[in-house]
């Protein structure tokens, strides 16, 4: 992998991009795995500042609606409940706590590296409910479409999902939609679309009359990705390309494909600190409703409260960044988090301040 | 959460049903669902989300892109060389 870290290839690239460049451009990196590696090794600062990266929605545990989290967290305190989650969601903040307290406090929380771990657990547990906690985008569905497919099979009883699966084009759209929109360009998430493939982006390029790539992780994934764009955007087309053509093609993996659509249905979804976006959300097909966490367990409307200094949900729609926001890096850190893009590896403002952007706060302005 | 790396298939197996590969990422390895790339052999690299091959590595794709950004580069001192001269 080190060979797209190399210098004097990104080097290249920057060149490239600097020599082309005619005017100002606003790029969209939507994932948030992207975000990540942009300010850990200072991409948007290497080159010219006619070119503004604005940072995208692609952040699922960011996403996932406060309510839900509540949800979760009245189930994981259940004394019948053995809660599997991803370990990115431990610290995401309900209204009142998270499950890292809910474990401290007696819950039987379990962090697992696949959906089919916590499968495994409920045949363990037979006298146990075990519920996972199926959070993500189109890369992490088809894992979780297979463990319920599979619970079935076997007819495992005591395993369901609490589903919180969001789409990436709905989310583009949503975007592209708002008068407040100023992004030009799109790199699109590469994972996501080993998973789907990009034929879905190809008619928002084309209505919206945006460049949208493909792109990597890696840095020369990224920075080609941008030049890609830039290129399109200085040439006056709109078309999808494909940066990351090593792991993408434009059809993606039709069996996962196939397995998602067996187990899940689209349906209309909230977006936390978005709203709710049309089309945007999976569920659980009514074959596999015996296995949804969220029609099994009764719990009561929850009284939500997001902290009124949060400015997430526009940060999510890249309409600001972390600098905008004045509990940045003070009253608001990853020790102390007021909003989920603190909490998350892939939300943009754990991004900033990991990486030490806080020590610029209100400086990085003029860049 | 789409974190998702690649890693080498060293072996591949029948476990409950599944596909089941043991992958190798940068020394520690993996039972991996095979299920979704079902026509990987052992030695190919498999791009793994949370327990789960989800699409295999083009070696040769690999290869071209890093070629295309050398090349960028050549390109680049070509036309230095064009318009000092
Ligand atoms: S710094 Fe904290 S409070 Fe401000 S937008 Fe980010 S998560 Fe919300």
């Amino acid at each position: 992998m080190d060979e797209y870290r190399d210098g004097k290839l990104a080097r290249n690239i920057v060149n490239e991009i600097s020599r082309i460049l005619t005017r100002n451009w606003v790029i969209m990196e939507v994932c948030g795995g992207q975000t990540h590696a942009i300010v850990k090794y200072g991409l948007d600062q290497l080159f010219p500042k006619q070119v503004e990266l604005v940072h995208g929605p692609g952040c699922p545990v960011c996403v996932t609606p406060l309510a839900l989290i509540d949800k979760a967290l009245a189930i994981a305190s259940r004394h019948d409940v053995i809660f599997c989650s991803f370990g990115d969601m431990m610290r995401v903040p309900g209204s009142v706590d998270d499950l890292l307290q809910i474990k401290a406090q007696g819950g039987d929380i379990r962090i697992v590296y696949s959906p089919l771990d916590a499968l495994k657990i409920a045949s363990e547990n037979p006298d146990k409910k075990v519920v996972f906690f199926a959070v993500g985008f189109e890369t992490t569905v088809p894992a979780n479409a297979m463990a319920v497919w599979k619970a079935k099979e076997d007819s495992v009883r005591n395993f369901s999902m609490l589903v919180s699966h969001v789409l990436v084009p709905p989310a583009m759209t949503a975007i592209l939609n708002s008068p407040e929109n100023r992004v030009q360009g799109f790199l699109a998430a590469g994972h996501v679309c080993s998973v789907m493939g990009y034929w879905e982006y190809e008619p928002i390029s084309a209505d919206y009359r945006v460049p949208i790539v493909v792109s990597g992780f890696e840095p020369l994934d990224i920075l080609e990705g941008i030049l890609m764009v830039v290129r399109q955007l200085e040439q006056g087309k709109a078309e999808v390309e494909n940066q990351y053509t090593r792991i993408v093609t434009r059809q993606g993996n039709t069996l996962a494909q196939e397995k998602i659509l067996d187990v899940f249905d689209v349906c209309d979804r909230k977006w936390r600190g978005i709203g709710e976006i049309p089309r945007s959300g999976l569920r659980l097909k009514d074959e596999f409703k015996s296995f949804d966490a969220a029609k099994i367990f009764e719990t009561k409307q929850i009284q939500t409260q997001e902290s009124p200094l949060c400015i997430s949900g526009e940060i999510l729609q890249g309409l600001k960044k972390p600098d905008d926001c004045p509990a940045f890096g003070g009253q608001c850190t990853p020790e102390n988090p007021l909003g989920t893009t603190m909490v998350s590896s892939e939300g943009t403002c754990a991004a900033f301040y990991q990486y030490g952007r806080h020590e610029f706060h209100g400086r990085t302005e003029s860049r | 959460m789409c974190l998702s790396v690649p890693g080498k298939v060293l072996e591949i197996t029948e476990e409950d049903g599944f596909k089941i590969g043991r992958v190798e990422f940068s020394g520690i390895t993996k039972k991996i669902c095979l299920q979704y790339i079902p026509d990987i052999q052992v030695g190919e690299y498999a791009l793994v989300h949370v327990g789960f091959a989800i699409s295999k590595l083009d070696e040769k794709e690999a290869a071209k892109t890093l070629k295309l950004l050398a090349e960028l580069g050549q390109v680049q001192n070509e036309s230095e060389k064009g318009s000092s001269s």
